[in-house]
């Protein structure tokens, strides 16, 4: 099973002399009305890392699951070594020493490390002499490539960033030349990142070829040697990582120069819409989430609420939109009182629109089509049909509206909430929440997740908003999106409101707020 | 004095007895659900199989003819469950129901069709029976202290009861010690992982029910041609049902499994002792007694034995798509 095979050291000329370790010729795959891989074609040298960018959606994982025998592809072939392979199931791609390492992993948690090593490689009846030559292997592959584990350990009580090693270490037990990385960094911390693209570059540098997929730039331009971008289920462009910068390789992603500056103009702050005074909350355990929290939106203008995730912010849009009560304090919209109403449908009576933090879980029901996510909370409607019926006609006819309005990709309002990618799910949540003219939006991690064009559109459509005088509550994790859409902006930690500043403050000064440190020299600038 | 240990020595003996069909089935479930079949079918595959025990060995004058179709029978039920479990992605709870009252109406129409006796097969003779052993020594040991009287309680039971206490450790080292059993217990986990380890999951889950079928049809054989005479209606009284219990409570795994049937067996026993005795000189009601082990189920399940954890898969039919 394990490759007895020297490393080889030679990186030199990949792909001149020796055929790539990996050849994609003409692969071609639809699901359904989904063209996720238009005939692509690619070529991966030996010995090398190469990535595969791409917006979320862009058939990088579809194409990857191919070459992994997890999909068939509709037409198209595959080469290994310059042979051509027919690669049905997963033994088979095992078989041509491919392995993958998957985004969600592939792990049996009640297993031992070693356990899950020889999964499918047991090389007889009994485990255990397959068990006692892991342990020999895994001691070897600990020394070759950094990629120590304890191998009785019980998986499911490691940490990601291990369970990620073990499944580097399955591919390699099973002989893996050429290593698929989907998505690898999106469960790790940084420091667990650089430490995997260590091991990685360790691994090319011992022959191995390594393939990774992912949407991270900064990612792509720090680890590959080379790089393929794909758009809309087409290979766009491969160039050697050298050659390009993050900016061109966005550029080539979305098709077009990302705007990631966004225009805004003057805002025209109007009347007071929503007063929160002295705003409390306390969780089950007494423990104050949202403490004395004071503030104003008005209409015309978008107020930004920054802060590390955890600070309080959550449970403030919550408190907003109804889904909590306040322990303390008064919520006032035009004045009426709000906070004790707790009742989210009312709070959209009377004018409050909620794009959750977590669309997924909170913004739409995945198993249902998009034309059933596109009216919750709408299902009363006088437009959408009688007080006991819906009108599928007109729920349908409404959906088609907002998917063409919105831009949303596919436009199929019969296609499941799931299958739409992060920012064509967002760009349905907030087409539904800002449907009946609402006075106020709270927004919560608009940009999360989503693909580089929604990116853009997304931010957009809220300055527009602003203009048109709706009053906007926008939290975010990403600085970059609070200082470049908010009007003033309020810094969140521990459930205080540590200051607020206007959109111009230096970003060290915003990052010392979010900390918890206030700067000792503006103490007139707390929270009003 | 005699007399009481007579009578513990009559308990334990029909504790063993009593526990066969429970550690068979509870073994059949345990292979089924470890791969990620939830099995509630084993009741009816167990009656299927004691009908069908009963009638082949008439049939076919030979009990050992009556237990190889209790064991087809019982798997062809089996495969029912895994053709719409496996195959169809079938709700496995919903497949489980529709076997049991499958085969404890076929039992009974087909049994009054050819028997002509309200449901029941004829009684039958002690030949076309799995009977008691004698193990080899009994008599010379009947007079040694202790050592006599355990091997008297151990001696005296069929075939197929000594066929089940030998499984229980071929059951346990299979499970986790050869191939198919940590590739059977990962599909039951993560069959992802399995999949894409190169394994197929759904030859591991029917060769797991291939498995629960031969063990609930050796359970049904048990019942009508060894503890019984013959077939009755409704004669597996729920023990299927009881082994489930069993094997929650034992947390899906091998021994524990053994632990939790033997004490069933033995609560079913001492029911059968009490009838009719009194205690402080009030009369123990027999439905009292015949409670015990249901009651202990329900006590034992409602919180007693901390936390169990099934497997992360069983239930949940599997396909690519997440």
């Amino acid at each position: 099973m394990v490759s007895d095979r020297p490393a080889r050291q030679d990186r030199s000329a990949p792909g001149a002399s020796a055929p790539p370790a990996v050849e994609l010729i003409g692969i071609d795959k639809r699901f359904g009305p989904v063209h996720a891989n238009r005939h692509v074609s690619l070529a991966i040298a030996k010995g090398s890392i190469h990535g595969i960018i791409g917006e979320n959606g862009a058939g990088k994982s579809t194409l990857m699951s191919i070459l992994f025998g997890f999909y068939a592809a509709d037409a198209g072939e595959i080469r290994v070594n310059g042979r051509k392979v027919d690669i049905t199931s997963s033994g088979d791609a095992i078989a041509q020493g491919i392995g993958m390492v998957h985004q969600h992993f592939m792990l049996v948690e009640p297993f031992t490390v070693l356990e899950n090593v020889v999964l499918g490689a047991e090389g007889g009846a009994l485990i255990g002499p397959a068990l006692a030559r892991a342990r020999g292997v895994l001691e070897r592959l600990a020394r070759d490539y950094e990629l120590d584990v304890d191998p009785d350990a019980i998986v499911g009580t490691l940490p990601v960033g291990l369970q990620q090693r073990v499944e580097i270490l399955k591919a390699l037990f099973k002989g893996a030349d050429v290593l698929i990385l989907d998505e690898p960094t999106g469960v790790l911390t940084p420091n667990e990142a650089d430490h995997l693209f260590h091991i990685l570059r360790g691994l090319r540098d011992q022959g191995k070829t390594v393939i990774i997929i992912t949407h991270k730039l900064n990612e792509i331009m720090e680890v590959t040697d080379r790089v393929s971008v794909m758009r809309r289920g087409e290979l766009v462009a491969t160039v050697d990582t050298r050659d390009t910068s993050a900016a061109a390789l966005a550029e080539l992603m979305v098709g077009r120069s990302v705007l990631l500056e966004v225009e805004k103009g003057e805002g025209k702050p109007g009347a007071v819409v929503l007063a929160v005074e002295k705003l409390t909350w306390r969780d089950s355990k007494n423990v104050a989430r949202v403490k004395d929290v004071s503030f104003a939106v008005r209409a015309g203008e978008i107020v930004g609420i920054a802060g590390v995730s955890g600070n309080g912010q959550s449970e403030l849009l919550d408190l907003i939109a109804g889904l909590k009560r306040p322990s303390a304090g008064t919520i006032r919209l035009d004045g009426q009182e709000i906070g004790h109403l707790a009742d989210p449908a009312r709070l959209r009576d009377l004018g409050v629109a909620h794009v959750p933090e977590d669309r997924q879980a909170r913004g739409l029901i995945m198993p249902f089509e998009e034309c059933e996510s596109a009216i919750l909370g709408w299902h009363d409607d006088p437009a959408l049909g009688s007080a006991l019926w819906l009108d599928r006609g007109k729920v349908e006819g409404r959906a088609a509206a907002d998917m063409a309005a919105f831009d949303v990709r596919p436009q199929d309002c019969h296609l499941k909430s799931a299958k739409f990618s992060g920012g064509n799910q967002q760009k349905i949540v907030l087409a539904r929440e800002i449907g009946r003219d609402p006075k106020l939006l709270i927004v919560g991690q608009p940009t999360r997740g989503v693909d580089v064009g929604a990116i853009e559109f997304i931010p957009r459509r809220l300055l527009e908003l602003r203009d048109q005088g709706k009053a906007i509550l926008l939290v975010s994790v990403e600085l970059d999106e609070i200082r470049s859409l908010s009007d003033r902006i309020l810094v969140m930690f521990a459930g205080e409101v540590m200051g607020e500043r206007p959109p111009e403050t230096d970003e060290r000064e915003l990052g010392l707020l979010m900390a918890g440190v206030q700067p000792g020299d503006r103490p007139e600038a707390t929270a009003s | 004095m005699m007399e009481q240990i007579h009578l513990i020595g009559e308990v334990l003996a029909s504790t063993i007895r009593l526990s066969t069909p429970l550690i068979l089935c509870c073994l059949a479930g345990l292979w089924s659900e470890r791969s990620g079949i939830v099995d509630i079918g084993l009741e009816g595959k167990m009656l299927a199989g004691a009908f069908a025990a009963a009638a082949g060995a008439i049939f076919f004058q030979s009990a050992w003819m009556g237990l190889a179709l209790a064991i087809l029978v019982s798997i062809a039920f089996s495969y029912i469950h895994g053709y719409a479990a496996i195959a169809q992605n079938g709700n496995q709870v919903v497949s489980g129901v529709a076997i049991n009252m499958l085969a404890a109406g076929l039992a009974l129409v087909l049994g009054n069709n050819w028997f002509h006796e309200g449901g029941r097969t004829p009684p039958l003779p002690d030949t076309l029976r799995f009977m008691p052993l004698s193990l080899p020594g009994e008599a010379a040991l009947r007079e040694v202290p202790v050592l006599g009287f355990l091997y008297q309680v151990l001696s005296g039971h069929s075939l197929l009861t000594y066929l089940t206490f030998a499984l229980v450790p071929l059951s346990a080292w299979a499970m986790t010690h050869t191939r198919f059993g940590l590739r059977l217990r990962a599909a039951g986990e993560n069959p992802h992982a399995v999949d894409t380890a190169g394994i197929s999951v759904s030859g591991l889950r029917y060769r797991a029910v291939l498995i629960a079928g031969i063990l609930c049809g050796i359970a049904g054989a048990f019942l009508s041609t060894s503890l019984a005479a013959g077939f009755i209606k409704d004669m597996s009284a729920g023990r299927g049902f009881m082994a489930l219990a069993a094997l929650i409570f034992a947390n899906w795994r091998t021994w524990p499994a053994l632990w939790a049937c033997l004490l069933f067996g033995f609560l079913s026993a001492l029911g059968n002792v009490l009838q009719g005795t009194t205690i402080a000189g009030v009369p123990v009601p027999v439905q009292f007694i015949n409670m015990l082990p249901y009651v202990l189920t329900v006590v034992l399940l409602a919180g007693f034995i901390g936390k169990s954890i099934p497997p992360k898969a069983s239930g949940l039919p599997y396909s690519k798509d997440r």
